[in-house]
């Protein structure tokens, strides 16, 4: 398997503040890793940092090109797709026009529209809401929104930042049911943060530990969620 | 009745400068969330620009739409120079900035042009309009552009990508930025963007007027009540505002006996205080119903 992702000591912070102290792992072409860890660990901190949203320093490469000296506005347009902490809604715009604004790197204008209809089926709500301000949308909507923004990248690989947080345990599953089909259908190789380990690592291939900026375990997502002793030492359940 | 209804067309004919006025505050508001003082120097700045290219001989038109494009350049380049450094200082810094800009404008206008005042042509004419005494050829003129204006605006902001780039940018800069909106760039173009609209109300004002560096002192303060009255996020709003303020203070001006000719601006600060604490988000601006 190729990896599609290759982090190598990244160390981020805020101001005078180290938050990672030189991570590194990797995702592979077309799978789904999970970064998991407590309140706390910096597993925003590291989306922030691939996205180039805060001070970093450390090797960045997707498909081998280093990423790590770009701008925000630049890695969207190599295809990384940040589904961020808070969901990140265009509150005052129209469901439709959030939408859109994910497709703002693009050109094609009729494969837009496709791609349109391609986030509609996914989330038949959005398309019942598309006039709608997308600031009234409720939390699991504005949610699928954040995705569906995603989405009209067409990304390479999505960062989504606890994407099941503030939701009901039924719209998480079916959400994380979602994740798993773009995975295999419109082959999205995805990085999904979560504090709710258990439905991340059903998903996920690989999983990854972080705990206060470094990385203490990696492997399986199998292997961790069948391994009693290491679900218990590091993720107490 | 008739001495009402030739107020209210006066106040409309006024108010055309004020909408005017009132649409740049509303697309500098739009792009970088606040208001900017020196807003009215600028488009009197831009406005003497004009009047130079005409004196040298450039046919009206031409200065006219050459004036604009300099001031969407003008715009964007004090936004670069001047702001841009200021990205993440305090609101205060910016207050102190746009002072300081006004101060120097004025300054420069003075010395550059002198402070005498100057006659501006009206492409118009100021011939009464059909021959009635109701409202002149320029004053129809300046609804007109002020109405087109708006058309521009209102296609812009809700058909092109760059505008819902720009409302994206002013919504939420750092989502805009994750879906690759170079937004420290929209906030130019809204410079440059409000800069040129200003130059617009500038040259349209100026033959009332007269052209002179303190033309605009009133005129920005009844431009901003007009937004204020409207809606500062909403062009349409900020357009209707600036006729209503123009003919509020017409008819207080005429039919309130202490207010006469003398406390017309009081009338523009006391909207303004009005509008703010009785219905802040202005009378069409667009009410953002927030989950929280
Ligand atoms: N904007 C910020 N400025 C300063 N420090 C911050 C900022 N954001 C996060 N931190 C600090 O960085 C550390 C890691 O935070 P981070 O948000 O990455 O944690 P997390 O793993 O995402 O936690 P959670 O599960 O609660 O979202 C914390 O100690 C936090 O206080
Ligand atoms: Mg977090």
């Amino acid at each position: 398997m190729t990896k599609l992702l290759e982090v190598k000591g990244l160390h981020a912070g805020y101001g005078q503040t180290k938050v990672l102290h030189g991570i590194d792992f990797s995702i592979e072409q077309g799978s789904v890793t999970t970064l998991l860890g407590a309140n706390g660990a910096g597993k925003t901190t590291t989306l922030r940092a691939l996205c180039g949203m805060i001070r970093r320093s450390g090797d960045v490469l997707l498909n081998g090109e280093q990423i790590n000296r770009k701008q925000t506005e630049d890695i969207v347009r190599v295809g990384v797709a940040h589904v961020p902490d808070g969901r990140g809604t265009f509150t005052r715009q129209t469901v439709e026009e959030n939408l859109q604004l994910g497709a703002m790197t693009r050109g094609d204008k009729a494969a837009i529209a496709q791609d349109m209809e391609l986030v509609f089926s996914y989330f038949p709500i959005l398309k019942e809401r598309r006039t709608q301000q997308a600031g009234l949308l409720s939390g699991g909507e504005q949610q699928m929104l954040a995705v569906g923004r995603a989405l009209m990248l067409r990304p390479k690989l999505m960062l989504l930042d606890e994407p099941s947080f503030g939701l009901a345990p039924m719209i998480t599953r079916e959400i994380f049911e979602i994740f798993r089909e773009l995975n295999r259908k419109e082959k999205v190789s995805m990085l999904v943060v979560e504090q709710n380990a258990q439905i991340a690592l059903d998903l996920a291939d690989q999983a990854y530990l972080l705990e206060t900026g470094r990385i203490v375990f990696s492997g399986r997502a199998d292997d961790i969620r069948d391994d009693e002793n290491l679900r218990k030492a590091y993720l107490g359940y | 009745m008739e001495l009402f209804v030739q107020q209210v067309i006066a106040g409309i004919s006024t108010g055309s400068i004020y909408a005017c006025v009132a649409l740049a505050v509303v697309m500098i508001y739009v792009a970088i969330g606040h208001l900017n003082f020196a807003q009215g120097e600028m488009a009197m700045f831009s406005t003497f620009i004009a009047w130079q290219l005409i004196t040298w001989g450039v046919p009206y038109w031409v200065a006219f739409f050459l004036t604009i494009a300099i001031s969407f350049v003008g715009g964007v380049i004090i936004e670069r120079v001047i702001f841009k450094p200021l990205d993440n200082a305090p609101i205060l810094s910016h207050v102190v900035m746009f002072i300081a800009l006004l101060t120097i404008i004025t300054s420069a206008a003075g010395f550059i042009w002198d402070f005498s005042i100057k006659t501006f042509p009206s492409p118009f004419g100021s011939a009464p309009l059909f021959g009635s005494s109701l409202i002149s050829a320029h004053q129809a003129g300046m609804m007109a552009v002020t109405l087109l204006l708006l058309l521009a605006l209102f296609f812009f902001f809700r058909y092109t990508r760059v505008g819902l780039a720009l409302r994206a940018s002013a919504d939420n800069p750092v989502s805009a930025r994750l879906v690759g909106i170079r937004v420290s760039w929209m906030i130019a173009l809204g410079w440059g963007l409000a800069t040129a609209i200003g130059a617009v109300a500038g040259m349209l004002v100026a033959p009332v007027v007269f052209l002179e560096p303190n033309m605009m002192l009133g005129i920005l303060v009844y431009g901003f009540a007009g937004a204020v009255l409207g809606g500062l996020s909403s062009p349409g709003g900020a357009v209707l505002g600036g006729f209503l303020v123009g003919v509020i203070e017409n008819l207080a001006g005429t039919f309130i006996p202490v207010i006469g000719g003398e406390l017309k601006l009081t009338i523009a600060l006391c909207i303004i205080v009005l509008v703010l604490v009785l219905k802040p988000g202005g009378l069409f601006g667009r009410a953002t119903i927030q989950r929280v």
